[in-house]
């Protein structure tokens, strides 16, 4: 038997191996019972193992994730970076850009609005003279531009032209200490002389001790140096004081309050009447719509017939002429109607004036310049 | 005996020297093959076809070229194999364990450190693995499973295609022999 064993034992160690798992097999299969030790052996064997495997798994894939995601994120942030950079530079030229327009409206506005006949001129530079307060302007004598002229913005007086070349001219500034011009005060209609100090503030000189000039006050050009005609804004006295002889004043000279880069220059000076009240701060003046021409007829119903361009009012009238001549419009050989006729108002028109309106008010009581001297 | 007989079987030194393993090597690569087929697949789908605890029978089997060797070692992974599944204990534990038995029996007739005999009996050894769970499941436990045969035999040329480089790495682990 025992050598019988020694020579079959592999084959009997095969068979005792798989008659024990055969009976393993049908002890689960009969009773339907479970072998729960072994099992429980091999999980617990198995999932710490397994646990740490997923935990380096995961690490590692989160490592990966975050990694790449960091990579993105910098690269994201970088991006988002450069935007940021280029949207400030932008959002910086686009409000420069509308500072500039906004002035040039306002400067517009003002020339248009303004009795005197003005030239608008950009500021170019500065003059190299060793604390004058010198400008350089791109008007010149092919402009227009002669010595003496007065230089402005809508806000206030800015000084005077002092050297004329063919396409750019110099301007003393007003701040500048060799710079002077007439002016008076709005209350008291007191007279003197305003002056550069070669700072930001400018004095009015030449006003006796006696005379009532009061702190916020405004002065104006008077008109008496033969260059600044008369009513243009000079500055606001921002301290007063009674001097040996004379008041020591000092004003803020309003035509520098937004920066020097668009002015006027008065080619052909009108004096306006000094104002009762001080000048406004608002940079845009808009006006009311022009009144309807007077030889127009207007329409029955205005808010029916919407806002109306001066196109739309020619129209309107040639095709009025065109109803009162009876003309057929695109019939040929009938010509054109004559347009030079004067449209004879409707009756009800006629009987109903139209009302003025609030804007045109102080265009129509608004004083007749004078001609500058 | 031809010249290629001869090749794969070997001077009779050669063929005799049984290779043998660190204690850590034996547990650790099997429980390491069930792990894989436990936690891989999971992850990486295509996987799933690799048998690595077969393979790693297979190996063991014929490095050690001892039937009794190989039918523990075959009834130890088979057994762990089934611990961690859900059918009942010992469906794999049979099947391997006449794995490593068979994988022994024929190591000490050829050379199994060559590549082309592990690649043919990997081949062999995994249909057989396969094609007899199949057997056994219907035999035993009634259960009425597929088997495609060209699927399987696609199958056994993908594990063994991996079973020739894999063999190579665990031949760097043996202590003695070869």
């Amino acid at each position: 038997m025992e050598l019988l064993l020694n020579r079959y034992r592999n084959l009997t160690v095969l068979l005792l191996a798989i008659l024990a798992q055969l009976v393993l097999l049908a002890y689960q299969v009969k009773s339907n019972g479970e072998v729960r030790l072994i099992r429980v052996w091999a999980v617990t064997a198995v999932t710490p193992l397994a646990r740490a495997l997923e935990t380096g798994r995961s690490s590692f894939s989160h490592f990966l994730n975050d990694y790449f995601v960091l990579l993105d994120v910098r690269e994201e942030n970088k991006r988002m970076k450069r935007e940021l950079d280029r949207v400030h530079m932008e959002n910086q030229y686009l409000r420069t850009e509308l500072d500039t327009a906004d002035r040039a409206k306002s400067l517009a506005i003002f020339q248009a609005h303004s009795p005197s006949k003005t030239v608008a001129a950009h500021i170019i530079g500065n003059t190299t003279g060793s604390g004058a307060k010198t400008v350089i302007v791109d008007r010149g004598s092919t402009s227009g531009i002669e010595k003496e002229m007065a230089v402005i913005t809508p806000d206030g007086i800015v000084g005077k032209v002092v050297d004329v070349y063919p396409t750019a001219s110099f301007v003393l500034l007003a701040t500048d200490p060799t710079f002077a011009a007439g002016v008076i005060s709005q209350k008291n209609r007191v007279h003197g002389t305003l002056k550069g100090q070669g700072g930001n503030k400018v004095i009015v000189d030449y006003v006796q001790n006696e005379e009532n000039v009061e702190q916020g006050e405004w002065f104006y050009t008077s008109g008496d140096d033969g260059i600044f005609p008369k009513g243009l804004p000079a500055g606001e006295v921002t301290s007063v004081h009674p001097g040996r002889a004379k008041k020591e004043i000092i004003l803020d000279p309003s035509g520098f309050q937004d920066g020097l880069e668009e002015v006027l220059i008065i080619v052909e000076g009108v004096h306006a009447p000094i104002p009762d009240t001080a000048p406004s701060n608002q940079q845009v003046h808009f006006q009311a719509p022009p009144p309807p021409d007077p030889g127009s007829i207007p329409a029955a119903n205005p808010t029916e017939a919407g806002p109306m361009s001066d196109a739309d009012r020619i129209i309107d009238r040639y095709r009025q002429i065109g109803e009162q001549e009876k003309h057929v419009w695109g019939e040929r050989g009938r010509g054109a109607p004559d347009f030079n006729i004067s449209l004879e108002p409707k009756p009800a028109d006629a009987a109903k004036p139209v009302p003025p309106k609030p804007g045109d008010a102080p265009a129509a009581a608004a004083p007749k310049p004078t001609p500058h001297p | 005996m031809t010249e290629i007989t001869e090749t794969f079987t070997e001077p009779r030194k050669k063929k005799d020297a049984v290779s043998r393993f660190n204690a850590l090597a034996l547990i650790g690569i099997p429980l390491a093959a069930i792990l894989f087929q436990v936690y891989v697949p999971q992850f990486v789908k295509y996987l799933s076809y690799l048998e690595l605890p077969l393979l790693v029978t297979v190996y063991f089997a014929l490095m050690r070229r001892s039937p009794v060797a190989g039918v523990l070692i075959g009834a130890g992974i088979g057994l762990a194999q089934d611990s961690l599944s859900s059918h009942p204990l010992g469906m794999f534990g049979i099947v391997k364990t006449l794995v490593g038995y068979f994988a022994a029996t024929v190591s000490q007739r050829f050379d199994v450190e060559n590549p082309v005999v592990r690649l043919v009996l990997a081949f062999f050894f995994f249909f057989f693995h396969q094609f007899f769970y199949w057997v056994l499941s219907r035999a035993l436990l009634g259960q009425a499973l597929l088997f495609d045969p060209q699927q399987t035999l696609v199958m056994a040329l993908l594990n063994a295609a991996v079973a020739v480089p894999l063999f190579h790495i665990l031949d760097k682990l043996k202590i003695t022999g070869g």
